[in-house]
């Protein structure tokens, strides 16, 4: 078998229709109804129809959960999969998906995300066990990522200046994506300048809030190959979830990366070095220097040398990440960014990205994600791909 | 700081209900199992590192040091310090730091609890010594 042995996903699995939903506010549409839009989108893309999907994949997002979703979108599927964890959700779920093609559970996969958060409509966070010790004291994203920053400075030295070229390369993309909410290019200074959120994070370390959605098609290799779209699979997966586990393993400067990203690499028989093209999960700057370093593109503590300078604008650094323009610039609908991560990897593996942005024969891609709060309870998704 | 209005009420359950008793009593409570010797929070029955059920209520000293923190600015209710302590006990909390100079807090940091009144039970807050 030329796709790694029968216990791994390697190979198995193709992502063969993408669809990232253009509008960035949509007041005047239902949640349902952008799930339904992004499913036809990539369906279309694809060249299947709806009564080939056989497997559904949706998170807490989807209005009723898979079950109401599935009906509402009139599925007959003998699988399907609603794991949430929060951003990082769909990562998983394309993991879950080719595991569940492998064993032959499946055969065309959907994954769906859409909601309204800059319309005001999001479905309430789910709380644990810890409610009645936490929740009083108004941990949120912007807070709980700002102590992660806090944290990483304090032990490494890492500075804001650092951290706000990561807010610069994503500027520097999304001037060529027509459907980014931010198009305008800015500098170091403007993101030092803008007001300041939550201690160490100013607003424009922070992603942008918008409506819209994503979907995705994966399938099998026989399917992709009677397909016309360029052939892109995923080689490795790996996941993983981290808490501070009753306080004695509170650390603020790793996430659960550290441990799905090896697990993925491991898998696909890839170093971050072969890495030719980067989507990472940014919510807010901080959150994709740690992951850079945690998935081993640097060593711990060096992420804020590391992409400074532009090391992660295509065509002068030596990362390209995020061309799209990214959460921070582009597209974050349901504040959840593990879709839209995924899709602009198979773009830059498919030669679509856009020409000022696409890396030069791109044939290997990795989108990683975090979801939850990566200050406290949170879970990692890396997914490797590679254009056949 | 208008406390009644800006904290929700712990709900409690049969698991947790002898920490916000104590709260009352002015205690703050940790946990730690006679097992492995390790204390936890927040409180569970059985023990997160060993899994033993040999576990006990013991009165934490209430005192520990900043481990992170950060100034929320944008707030309906005005601007609050989140953080994490670290308890000499060892396990590390969420909490507010409340009753000081937000813009004066640091990484390492002395603190030690203080409790705030709400609808429900007194919560755990923490202030510079």
């Amino acid at each position: 078998m030329a796709a790694g042995n029968d216990l791994s996903i390697k190979g198995k699995a193709y992502i063969a229709g993408i669809f990232e939903h253009p509008t960035r506010h949509a007041p005047d549409k239902s949640t349902a109804q952008l799930h339904a839009e992004v499913a036809k989108g990539a369906l279309e893309d694809a060249g299947l129809t709806r009564a080939d999907i056989d497997g559904y994949f949706c998170a807490g997002d989807a209005p009723g959960g898979v079950m109401a979703m599935a009906d509402y979108l009139g599925l007959k599927v003998r699988h399907f999969d609603s794991t949430d964890t929060g951003g990082c959700s769909y990562l998983v779920h394309l993991g879950h998906a080719a595991e569940a093609i492998a064993a032959g559970k499946c055969s065309i996969a959907l994954i769906t995300l859409a909601g309204k958060p800059r319309t005001g409509v999001m479905p309430p966070r789910a709380s644990g066990a810890e409610a009645d010790f936490e929740a009083a004291y108004g941990a949120t994203t912007h807070n709980v990522y700002g102590m992660c920053a806090m944290r990483h400075m304090h032990e490494f030295g890492t500075t804001s200046t650092q951290l706000a070229w990561i807010k610069v390369a994503a500027s520097h993309h999304a001037q060529h994506n027509p459907h980014a909410m931010l198009r305008d290019v800015v500098t170091v200074e403007d993101v030092l300048n803008s007001p300041m959120i939550s201690d160490p994070l100013h607003r424009l370390d922070c992603c942008v809030v918008t409506d819209g959605g994503g979907a995705l098609i994966v399938t099998t290799e026989a399917i992709a190959r009677s397909l016309k779209k360029p052939l892109v699979r995923l080689i490795g997966h790996g996941e993983a979830l981290k808490g501070p586990r009753g306080g004695k393993d509170l650390d603020l400067t790793y996430s659960a990366g550290v441990w799905s990203g090896p697990r993925a690499f491991e898998e696909a028989g890839v170093t971050p070095g072969d890495i030719k093209y980067a989507s990472i999960y940014d919510s807010f700057t901080i959150t994709v220097l740690m992951q850079l370093e945690d998935l081993g593109f640097c060593r711990k503590g060096e992420g804020g040398k590391f992409v400074a300078d532009g090391n992660l604008i295509s065509g002068v650094g030596k990362l390209p990440f995020n061309t799209d323009g990214g959460g921070l610039c582009s597209n974050h609908p349901v504040n959840r960014g593990g879709m839209t991560k995924i899709i602009e990897a198979v773009r830059q593996l498919r030669g679509q990205a856009h020409p000022k942005v696409q890396v030069p024969n791109c044939d290997l891609a990795i989108a990683h994600g975090t979801g939850g709060l990566l200050g406290i309870r949170h879970a990692a998704s890396t997914c490797i791909l590679e254009r056949v | 700081m208008d406390s009644a209005e800006k904290y929700p009420k712990p709900q409690g359950n049969p698991e947790t209900v002898k920490f916000w008793e104590q709260t009352a009593e002015g205690k703050f409570l940790i946990k730690r199992c006679i097992a492995c010797g390790e204390a936890h929070y927040f409180p569970r029955s059985i023990c997160p590192f060993c899994f033993s059920d040999k576990t006990v209520w013991e009165e934490s000293s209430g005192e520990g040091e900043i481990y992170s923190f950060s100034l929320m600015r944008k707030s309906a209710s005005g601007p609050y310090a989140i953080g994490y302590v670290t308890l000499k006990e060892g396990p590390s909390l969420l909490t507010n730091f409340v009753d000081c100079d937000m813009a004066k807090l640091k990484i390492g940091q002395k603190v030690k609890v203080v409790f705030k009144t709400t609808d429900g039970a007194p919560l755990p807050f923490f202030t510079p010594v």
